[in-house]
Formats: structure tokens, C-alpha cells, sequence
């Protein structure tokens, strides 16, 4: 794809409605794949979907955001916002990916953490929080991909991995640029603007080193040849889990990769 | 010698925290809760509370250091990392200037070594005053490197946080600051050294969501506004009036988010019980 596509139309192609979604990339680069549910202590959460499945016949636990492809299959699923049920899930079969010694492979498309008043009641920050840290201690590879929109701690909460790969159209920001023009200018109407400045697009967070690398999609965006992106994913997750699984020390590597982000746009006094 | 620099310590800490005026100067100081008046002596003597109605006005970081830290024993550490405008954001490196001049803070954290009641300790402080308490490079940079002092040190490690969340202007490198500070709490964890998280007015988003809730104890501020999405975008998601006191330090206790809700002039001494309660050996 051209490098003369807008901010704002990456952010259209990656909210398009046919864009390839987890339950696509389970069943095109998967098989066995048995769906966990709930987080063991209050419900289940359908806006992240996750469990065991065989990954070129290596068991791996997968762990993704949910948009839902009709009206029903969207309002059970918060159109992708996960509350704090769904990030206690998703620690839950991190934690059983740990011990059974599985690599765990993420896929993010969401617009953010559902800002409900019960998932406050709940303690969305909390489960956030819980799920960063304990990302940071797994000792088995994990590997996430920015499928479609990645947005706010909602989505960092599952992509706070040894590697983060990114397809071309999708997008990964703070927040939404809707969101983001209402916080900065009081105005949600400016959000084309906002996606200019926010450097949200694949190419931009490459040369930020946010992401690790970028999967190219076809003219016009994934959803039009999805067996193409399928394949395409397919190689560079099981290329980065092969690296990885030669690597001794992942949450080193992992607080290391981390540890440097922003690090640099700060002057460093010595110690 | 130690008592010459015990005294130029506290009085830099005093000269710094003199500056902080969050009220207007005058002789009187109005409360935004109850809108009565109070002598400037009787807020200072209560430590910002006020006198009649209990409201916590916010405080700056220096001031909230000089009233947690033992006299004289305030160091600080890593002082000179202020935030560059790594995403070449529009007008953001006029707005810190801004922010730089009003305040006379570099950024809105500040972190210190010190002791309280003898016990040495690793404290830090999110200022509201500088961009909200936001959390852009510098402040995940500095709550990091005081993880990894007090870690390196065998230390505990207190952090006040007062936010508005991420830093917009610096984008997702803010987010990732998340990432960053927990995984340094998570390395602070591992090494069985205490953290104490203290949520002030307010406490919200990127914050709440990484270091802030991440305490070996939780305190927090009477009436603090803690909370991931601030109320403003829940009202627009639920469509809804929020109920009264929703997301407040007593809500948040009730919710199971916070051990204790301590008012600031209870803080100090219950953070030295709680420094006395994780002394390796028990007390002395």
C-alpha cells in the first residue's frame, strides 16, 4: 500500500466492519481452539475471547479483543471494550499459559476499556494495572498483534509483550481520536486532525519503537484479501516465537524493551 | 556535619514548599467545598484542610513532602529529568514553559530519598498543578527510577499520585509509561520491598490503571476522585446521573480498592506504623 494514505482513512480501514477479527485469525491460523470462560471471580466478559488452541501443532494459549460481527454479537460484546472481568480472563489464562508452559499470542482491536459505571465499580484501573504487571513477569514468549484499532490502557493491557507487531492499516494510540480531540480542543469533531498529530499509525510508532514490526496488508486494507493477511501474520508470529523461544531471559528482555520508551526524551542525569 | 546539611536540606525543602501557593495569597483562604473563609494560620495549621467542612485543598509536591518526610531528612533524587516534547506536539513545549513558570516545577513529579519517624524510605509525589499530574515520559521516567532506587537500596517505597491521566501531547509514548511503571513495580514485588500507594484528588486513567493501583497497601485522601474514565464519560456512556459519591476515596474503600481512607493529618503517622509494621525482623 502507497504511503499517501491519510491518518484518518487508516483509522476508517481499521474500524471497517469486514475487517478480519480474532474469531477470523483463530479459525485461519489455529486449530483445537478451546474458548475459556470467565475470570473465576465475578463473570464473564465476552469482549475479550481466549483459551488453548494448537499453533502449527504447538499448543499456545490465545487471547484476543472482541468486537462482535452483528448487532446482537456487538452490544454482548460492548463493541470491543472489555471491562475489568475481561483483563481478569485474560490474567487468568496468562497465568495458565505460565504454567503449562505455553507461548501466548494476543490479538488487539479495540477502542479502549468499557468507562461503565459498573466496570468502575469493578475496578477497571485495577485490572489494568494487575494485567501490565503481571505481563511483565511471564517467562513465556509472548507475542501480540495490532489487528485493527488499539486504544488506551485497554488495549496496552494486552500488548505489553516481548514483541509487538502491527498490521499496515491499523491503528495504536493513547486514546481514540475522537476522544482525544474531545480531551485536548473540547471538540470530538476534529478528530481527522487529531489522527495527524497523534502518530498513531503503524509507520510512525515503528520509528517511535512501539512496535516491533509492521505486516503489510493489501490496497484498499485487509478486509479485502484476508487470506493474504492471514498468511502474512502467520509467518511473522511464528518467526518472532521461534526467536523468542531461543532467548534465556524473556521478562529481562521484556523490562528492558519497555524500560527505554520515552527514556530517551528525557535528559538522564547519572545515577 | 550531618546537622549542617540536615539543616540546608530542610531549608531548601521549606523554601521550595513556601513557593507552592494554591490558594490566592491573602490573609484569608476560601473553601471551594463549603465557601466559608478561614485565616491563612488556621489552614496552615491544618494542613490545608479546611477547618469547618474537612475538604483536603490540593497540595504541591514540596509542601506534601515537608509534612511526610522526618525535618532535615529530605533528599532529592533525580531532579533534572524534565519532559521534551518527544511527538513534536503543537504548542506543547509552549504550555510546559508555561507550566515551568507557574509552578517552578521541572514536571509534576518529584521524588526523594528521606526518613519518617527515623525510618528511611523512597517518596514520591505527583503535583497537580503541572498538566493535571498527567503521566507523559518524564514522570513514568522519574516513578521508574524511584522503583528501581528503592529497589537497588532495599527500600520502601511511598507514591502519592494525584492525575488527570495520560499526557496527550506525548501520546502513546504516555502510554507506555504504564507498562513501564508497573513492570518496575513488578520488580520492586519480586525483591519483597514494600510499596504504598496514597490516591489523592483526583486519580484517574493511565495512572489508575498502572502504578497507582498497585500498592502493597492502598490509602487514600477523603473524597478523592479515583477512578479509571473520569465521570464526565460515563455520564456520556450511561446516558445517566452518577450517583452521589461515585468513585470517591469512601466508595473506593467500600469497593474493595482502598485498605484505609486516612485524612492528611493522620498520613504521616500511618505511614510510619506501616513503615514499623514491614521492618524486616518486626519493630525494633
Amino acid at each position: 500500500m502507497s504511503g499517501d494514505v491519510t491518518a484518518a482513512e487508516r483509522v476508517a480501514i481499521a474500524r471497517h466492519p469486514r475487517r478480519p477479527n480474532i474469531s477470523d485469525y483463530i479459525n485461519a491460523l489455529f486449530t483445537d481452539f478451546f474458548e475459556q470462560r470467565g475470570d473465576r471471580l465475578m463473570g464473564e466478559d465476552a469482549a475479550i475471547l481466549g483459551g488453548a488452541a494448537l499453533y502449527h501443532g504447538r499448543p499456545v494459549t490465545v487471547i484476543g479483543t472482541r468486537k462482535g460481527r452483528d448487532l446482537e454479537e456487538n452490544l454482548r460484546c460492548r463493541f470491543g471494550m472489555p471491562g475489568p472481568e475481561g483483563y481478569r480472563k485474560a490474567r487468568r489464562l496468562m497465568g495458565q499459559a505460565e504454567k503449562f508452559r505455553r507461548p501466548i499470542i494476543t490479538f488487539v482491536d479495540t477502542g479502549g476499556a468499557y468507562p461503565g459505571l459498573e466496570a468502575e465499580e469493578r475496578g477497571q484501573g485495577e485490572a489494568i494495572a494487575r494485567s501490565l504487571l503481571e505481563m511483565s513477569r511471564l517467562t513465556v514468549p509472548v507475542v501480540a498483534v495490532i489487528t485493527g484499532e488499539g486504544s488506551s490502557g485497554g488495549a496496552l493491557a494486552l500488548a505489553a509483550a516481548d514483541r509487538v507487531l502491527m498490521l499496515e492499516n491499523a491503528v495504536y494510540a493513547v486514546l481514540s481520536p475522537e476522544g482525544f480531540a474531545s480531551i485536548l480542543w473540547k471538540d470530538a469533531g476534529r478528530s481527522g486532525e487529531a489522527g495527524e498529530l497523534m502518530k498513531l499509525t503503524a509507520k510512525d510508532l515503528k520509528a517511535l519503537g512501539v512496535i516491533d514490526e509492521i505486516i503489510p496488508e493489501p490496497g484498499g486494507g485487509a478486509h479485502l484479501a484476508p487470506a493474504i493477511v492471514f498468511r502474512q501474520v502467520d509467518e511473522a508470529v511464528s518467526r518472532h516465537l521461534a526467536q523468542l523461544s531461543r532467548e534465556r531471559d524473556l521478562p529481562g528482555g521484556r523490562y528492558r524493551k519497555f524500560r527505554r520508551m520515552g527514556a530517551a526524551a528525557c535528559q538522564k542525569e547519572a545515577l | 556535619m550531618s546537622t549542617i546539611f540536615a539543616k540546608r536540606r530542610a531549608r531548601l525543602l521549606a523554601m521550595k514548599s513556601l513557593r507552592e501557593h494554591y490558594a490566592p495569597s491573602g490573609s484569608t483562604v476560601t473553601c471551594p467545598r463549603c465557601g466559608r473563609d478561614s485565616s491563612r494560620r488556621a489552614a496552615t495549621e491544618s494542613l490545608y484542610v479546611c477547618p469547618l467542612c474537612g475538604y483536603h485543598f490540593p497540595i504541591g509536591a514540596y509542601y506534601r513532602l515537608s509534612i511526610t518526610l522526618d525535618h532535615g531528612s529530605f533528599r532529592e533524587l533525580f531532579p533534572k529529568i524534565p519532559a521534551r516534547d518527544p511527538l513534536a506536539f503543537p504548542g506543547y513545549r509552549e504550555k510546559l514553559e508555561a507550566a515551568r513558570r507557574k509552578t517552578g516545577l521541572d514536571e509534576a513529579a518529584v521524588v526523594a530519598a528521606g526518613t519518617i519517624d527515623g525510618r528511611r524510605c523512597v517518596a514520591g509525589v505527583l503535583d497537580s498543578r503541572f498538566f493535571l499530574g498527567s503521566m507523559g515520559t518524564a514522570v513514568g521516567e522519574k516513578v521508574t527510577l524511584a522503583a528501581e532506587y528503592a529497589r537497588r537500596n532495599r527500600l520502601p517505597l511511598i507514591l502519592f499520585s494525584a492525575s488527570g491521566g495520560a499526557r496527550m501531547q506525548e501520546g502513546i509514548l504516555s502510554l507506555m509509561q504504564m507498562a513501564k511503571t508497573s513492570a518496575a513495580l513488578g520488580r520492586l514485588d519480586r525483591r519483597g520491598l514494600l510499596y504504598i500507594s496514597v490516591l489523592t484528588d483526583p486519580t484517574t486513567g493511565g495512572v489508575t490503571a498502572s502504578f497507582a493501583s498497585l500498592g502493597d497497601v492502598i490509602l487514600a485522601e477523603p473524597g478523592a476522585l479515583i477512578g479509571f474514565a473520569g465521570p464526565r464519560v460515563i455520564r456520556q456512556t450511561i446516558g445517566e446521573t452518577l450517583p452521589e459519591g461515585f468513585q470517591r476515596a469512601e466508595f473506593q474503600m467500600e469497593h474493595g480498592f482502598v485498605d484505609q481512607v486516612v485524612p492528611r493529618n493522620r498520613m504521616r503517622e500511618t505511614l510510619s506504623r506501616l513503615l514499623r509494621l514491614h521492618e524486616k525482623g518486626g519493630p525494633a
